[in-house]
């Protein structure tokens, strides 16, 4: 399974296992077939949850790039069986999720001063007023993606998936590794500070997104 | 809040689906082509960052060991192309790939720096390891130049068949001596000459007339007479005797 294992919080996942291209019993070329149907009937979907995790079209490009290889690499070493009973669209976005997380812990570990400016990143702003300015937002200059990334962690997961990802609910929570319950609560409290007019919604959070800090 | 304001919500979020970029498959997958060349044809391995790969054909069974080989090495998917990229037909018939783009990113900074000076060493002529070893101001490192080397994952084109031992041996090659020795007599290098010169010292040559000092196989002493030439054991000892570096082959070492 993708998912982490369950508890009645979210737990953070644990790091991924190292990249390996292990000798499958699966031709590569069919490997190569399959993994590039998976990218072209999914590639809107993971690169649109990845930019508006992140907020960042580079940082959603890199991001995209990066799951897709370690996709690729894992379905190298896929059987037969693994690859038909594959649930594509939750799985990649398992991975695009993890990476994420892994990438922003990996950051936050750096001195401040490095990442506050290479990772302009709403949990480094997102006590100060008028975040939606701080970021780098989309073509049509969306409000609603400023504040989408001024969400705490776990919300913005579990809304980005639910609304921009498509994920059923049970989907989002086998990504994020918790209860429906937990997921659909996430998401109401995530759809509450989105909503216009709401006092300071979406950058005043600094409480609940802890799991991770 | 109403469920209305929800629903207004959700549908100004989904707006914010956006189609992935066109170039976001060049950064995943890469593609191969068939190239042949004089001495030798390959496979070649590309994506938008440049050649990562290149296999001379007669050391793999076909494109599906190519393909295999390149999965296991790189982790990208690869897929047949309608042609090799601009220039590497050319590259291959000339012997210089100076204007082909090159993918190395898998490779340390030592590795790109050994390989690009490989890139600079012209047809026709030839170079000690401890040239290169020079060139990168890592004199010692004259071994993990040889290693480098013997890791360059886009060999002819990036042409680590012209480097050869300072002691009158041809030195290793990953596809065997007897390509590297093909490659040479291919584009004209007197392997036996060079190799006999070395032998007998003359590790570096002198234009009398010009007072300049060169690489044996520089094309300078193609038009220099047999009369006029002089053979230096080294650099210093050229130099002591007022002779000065060619600008063109950029002799360096002892």
């Amino acid at each position: 399974m993708y998912a982490v294992p369950t508890s009645t919080a979210c737990p953070a996942p644990g790091p991924l296992p190292p990249d390996k291209v292990l000798q499958s019993e699966v031709p590569a070329s069919e490997v190569d077939a399959v993994f590039m149907t998976l990218f072209e009937e999914h590639r809107d979907r993971v690169y649109s949850t990845a930019l508006r995790l992140t907020g960042r079209r580079h940082d959603a490009e890199d991001l995209v790039a990066e799951a897709f290889l370690r996709a690729y690499r894992s379905l190298s070493g896929f059987d037969h069986e693994r690859l038909e009973t594959l649930q594509p669209r939750a799985w990649l976005t398992a991975i695009v999720v993890n990476q994420w997380r892994n990438q922003r812990r990996t950051a936050s570990r750096r001195p401040a001063t490095v990442s506050s400016n290479a990772f302009p990143d709403a949990d480094h702003v997102d006590v100060l007023p008028g975040v939606e300015h701080r970021v780098e937002v989309h073509a049509d200059g969306d409000r609603l993606a400023a504040m989408l990334v001024g969400l705490p962690e776990r919300q913005r997961i579990a809304v980005v998936l639910r609304y921009i990802g498509d994920l059923p609910v049970g989907e989002v929570a086998e990504v994020m590794g918790c209860p429906t319950g937990t997921v659909k609560s996430l998401i109401s409290r995530g759809l509450a500070r989105l909503r216009p007019g709401e006092p300071g919604a979406g950058i005043r959070e600094a409480t609940d997104g802890g799991a991770l800090r | 809040m109403t469920a209305t304001d929800d629903r207004r919500l959700i549908s100004a979020l989904s707006v914010l689906s956006v189609p992935a970029p066109p170039d976001l498959a060049e950064r995943i997958v890469a593609h191969w082509a068939y190239v042949e060349g004089p001495t030798v044809d390959v496979y070649v391995a590309f994506s938008n960052a440049g050649i990562s790969s290149v296999v001379p054909a007669p050391s793999v069974s076909g494109a599906g060991e190519f393909a295999r080989a390149f999965r296991h090495r790189f982790g990208r998917p690869l897929l047949a192309a309608d042609g090799p990229p601009d220039g590497v037909g050319e590259a291959l018939r000339t012997g210089s790939a100076l204007d082909l783009r090159f993918d190395l990113s898998g490779r340390t900074l030592f590795e790109q720096d050994v390989l690009g000076t490989a890139l600079e060493i012209p047809p026709g002529e030839v170079r000690p390891y401890s040239w290169i070893a020079h060139r990168i101001n890592r004199p010692r490192a004259v071994r993990a130049v040889g290693t480098a080397l013997g890791h360059n994952p886009v060999p002819v084109l990036i042409p680590c068949h012209r480097v050869i031992r300072s002691d009158g041996d041809m030195g290793q090659y990953g596809f065997g001596r007897g390509l590297k020795r093909q490659l040479l007599d291919g584009e004209g290098v007197d392997v036996d000459l060079v190799l006999s010169m070395v032998r007998q010292g003359a590790n570096y040559v002198g234009d009398d007339a010009g007072r300049v000092v060169c690489m044996p196989t520089c094309h300078r002493m193609l038009s220099v007479g047999g009369e006029r030439r002089r053979g230096f054991r080294s650099l210093a000892e050229a130099k002591a005797e007022g002779y000065r570096p060619c600008p063109s082959c950029r002799p360096a070492g002892r």
